[in-house]
């Protein structure tokens, strides 16, 4: 039977469990068996240890002292830190705040994600959710105000992110057609401004933010480190952005421009309504993945001091009432940010069906 | 906490002081007008500070708590008669000398050594050294070590592209000792190496090390020797040009140190408000001569003293829980360094 499937004679059963295929499968060849006793091996290893710390031998409930008492993990500190790593120096009080951020991030983002809803209403209501979210962190129609620098934690990340990727699409948009422009100077200089980003590090652009851009800033005039820090990241992403973008425009034939020119569409016409619906449709697990990149890259906004949810995790361990619990405080973030990327990488592949069978 | 440079991270460093230099240049355009003014305008003082155990660290409802932080409340006293008016902002290794330039702090106090190259060339101006730190060694105690030099042939992890690093090797060359070194990227890993016994001692800024000996399974196992490698006065920092700022910042640490050495603290300040002791009186306002020709709230110091409270208080609620030793840090009766100016 077995024989049979291999060699393509007979329809595999679909979806059903039988544990002689699953033998087979493991154990079935020399090398399989070796490989699979392998990994059974190891994981005979780590696995029970890993039980003890994260469950027999952890601490649920207590204090720092409880938790020294005892070898394995401290799920006490994730209970006592959490508000602290979720939402770090924002003061408790106001906390519905930054939780009705994160909450209207979520799902700017998961109604942006059905197809069904794409349309130009998106282009006005990323920019108000947006605005309304750096409304209520800052306080400004809701007193009282609360400065940027207790701002921290997962709405930081959330907000710096979704802000800089939103902000740095249409500057991508902009210099991706004008590196394909005709107008030598205007190519030059998206050349010049995307090649010049993408050479250097990201912990690079946060020290021009954090110390250039206030040199350079008129006599008197003052901007705030997050806005400083988010122009510069918006600029940075802009050039990863416009690559990708240019590698979708690059895809659409340039017999489908001179086409439309001989219909008697202009240059924005032509873009608008023929080059660019294919061209994005085409990109959109780029865009997703280079997301997901970003999400992760936020991360090194601790060099420039700004809380975000794993700097804010570090600090939660530095408390010398519950000092050292790294591992717990990592642990954690980690998880958070292991559920954002792979909500981020299932929805790829499953809009990469969803556009493939679209196209057909 | 001279150079705090995170693993892999040395060409940021270098970065970094590249950019203080360049900043340096134009940063007698970054503030026009006195501090102070600033200060009293926006009715709070940016204060920034850094991350270490004891000295600054947010507590689970966020809110700072410290040594330095103590200090900075204590300032927010002496200019707002109002602890809570100073705003915490931590400020990373990197970023924090040319953040103050910039004038988006009005005070580091993150635990700044005072250097000559930063009062000259970066035109910093220092306030008193609060805390005599230097670089220390932690060493298991069966190993019977006294001091550095009984440390031949030892294997000693220390952290790289630190000024540590260097002071260790300088210090076995003088000495004509032998030791290996075993550079750990990950201070992490720093705890792990010593328990595994893959190095016999580790060595960093005292101030790191001794929260770090409180991470041990067993740390009375561990003694981190009395001795110092490096001097590291750490004071608070303030960008030049504001001398009212800097004597507020001098006078405000002064008056701990001295309160101490008179043996006043926040639970017995009210008595001394009735000591026959003129100096105590000007002190704590009950003559406000003294005041007045200094310009602050008489009760300045009684409010500083009754709410952060001494010198010695700030360093027991803070650093002893975490293991720590006076030391250096002790009163100058004492046989340590602290001493203030008189108030007259």
């Amino acid at each position: 039977m077995s024989a049979d499937i291999d060699a393509g004679l007979v329809r595999p059963p679909l979806r059903r469990f039988s544990p002689a295929r699953v033998f087979y499968r493991l154990f079935g060849t020399p090398l399989n068996a070796a490989i699979s006793l392998g990994v059974l091996l190891a994981l005979a290893f780590v696995v029970p240890p890993l039980l003890r710390w994260a469950l027999w031998d952890a601490t649920f409930s207590g204090t720092a002292q409880d938790c020294a008492a005892r070898s394995g993990a401290c799920w006490a500190f994730i209970g006592n830190k959490l508000r602290f790593i979720l939402f770090a120096f924002y003061p408790p009080e106001l906390q519905w705040r930054p939780a009705l951020v994160v909450g209207l991030i979520l799902g700017l983002i998961g109604f942006s994600l059905w197809p069904r809803l794409w349309s130009a209403r998106l282009l006005v209501v990323w920019p108000l959710v947006l605005g309304l979210c750096w409304l209520l962190l800052s306080g400004i129609v809701v007193s009282p105000r609360v400065s940027s620098n207790q701002w921290g934690g997962l709405p930081v990340t959330l907000f710096v992110w979704s802000t800089c990727f939103a902000a740095s699409f249409p500057l991508a948009l902009g210099f991706a057609l004008l590196r394909r422009s005709r107008l030598g100077l205007l190519r030059i200089f998206a050349v010049a401004f995307i090649e010049g980003m993408r050479a250097t590090p990201m912990v690079a652009i946060l020290y021009v933010a954090m110390l250039i851009v206030p040199m350079a800033l008129p006599g008197g005039a003052f901007l705030d480190k997050t806005v400083r820090a988010m122009i510069m990241i918006t600029l940075f992403w802009s050039s990863y952005l416009a690559e990708v973008l240019r590698a979708g425009l690059q895809t659409i034939p340039r017999g489908q421009e001179e086409a439309a020119s001989a219909l008697g569409l202009g240059y924005w016409r032509t873009m608008q309504m023929i080059v660019l619906p294919q061209a994005l449709r085409v990109v959109i697990p780029g865009i997703v993945n280079l997301a997901i990149g970003f999400l992760l890259a936020t991360s090194l906004l601790a060099v420039i001091g700004i809380f975000d949810i794993l700097n804010a995790a570090r600090a939660a361990a530095i408390d010398p009432q519950w000092l050292g619990f790294y591992d717990e405080a990592y642990l954690l973030v980690g998880v958070i940010f292991l559920l954002l990327c792979t909500a981020g990488s299932r929805y790829s592949r499953w809009l990469e069906r969803r556009l493939a069978v679209a196209s057909h | 906490m001279t150079v705090h440079s995170r693993p892999g991270s040395r060409w940021k460093g270098a970065l970094a002081a590249s950019l203080v230099l360049a900043s340096s240049v134009v940063s007698g355009l970054a503030h026009a007008g006195p501090t102070l003014d600033k200060i009293k305008e926006r009715g709070t003082i940016k204060v920034g500070v850094g991350t270490t155990p004891g000295f600054f660290a947010p507590d689970s409802g966020g809110k700072w708590k410290g040594f330095f932080v103590d200090y900075g409340r204590a300032l927010s006293i002496a200019v707002f008669n109002d602890p809570d008016k100073a705003e915490f902002t931590n400020s990373s290794p990197q970023q924090r000398l040319p953040a103050l330039q910039s004038g988006e702090f009005d005070i580091l106090l993150s635990g700044v050594t005072v250097t000559i190259t930063r009062a000259f060339q970066l035109g910093f101006h220092f306030g008193p050294t609060v805390f005599y730190d230097g670089q220390g060694i932690l060493v298991r105690k069966d190993l019977n070590v006294e001091k550095a030099a009984d440390l031949d042939g030892a294997t000693i992890g220390v952290q790289s592209g630190t000024t540590g690093e260097l002071n260790i090797a300088d210090f076995f060359r003088k000495t004509g000792k032998q030791f290996t070194p075993v550079t750990i990227e990950d201070t992490g890993e720093f705890i792990n190496a010593l328990e595994s016994g893959r190095v016999d001692a580790i060595t960093q800024d005292s101030s790191d090390l001794v929260g770090k000996r409180t991470q041990l399974k067993k740390p009375d196992d561990y003694v981190v020797l009395p001795e110092r490698l490096s001097k590291e006065p750490l004071a608070p920092a303030i960008a030049g040009g504001d001398d009212r700022w800097l004597e507020i910042v001098n006078w405000t640490v002064n008056a701990t140190i001295q309160a101490e050495e008179w043996g006043i603290t926040s639970q017995n300040v009210d008595e001394f408000l009735k000591s026959e002791d003129p100096a105590i009186q000007r002190f704590l306002g009950v003559d406000p001569a003294l005041a007045q020709a200094i310009g602050l709230d008489p009760k300045w110091a009684y409010n500083i003293i009754k709410t952060v409270g001494n010198y010695g208080e700030i360093f027991d609620r803070n650093l002893k829980p975490l293991g720590w030793d006076r030391g250096y840090n002790r009163l100058w009766t004492d046989g340590g360094l602290l001493y203030s100016p008189p108030f007259r």
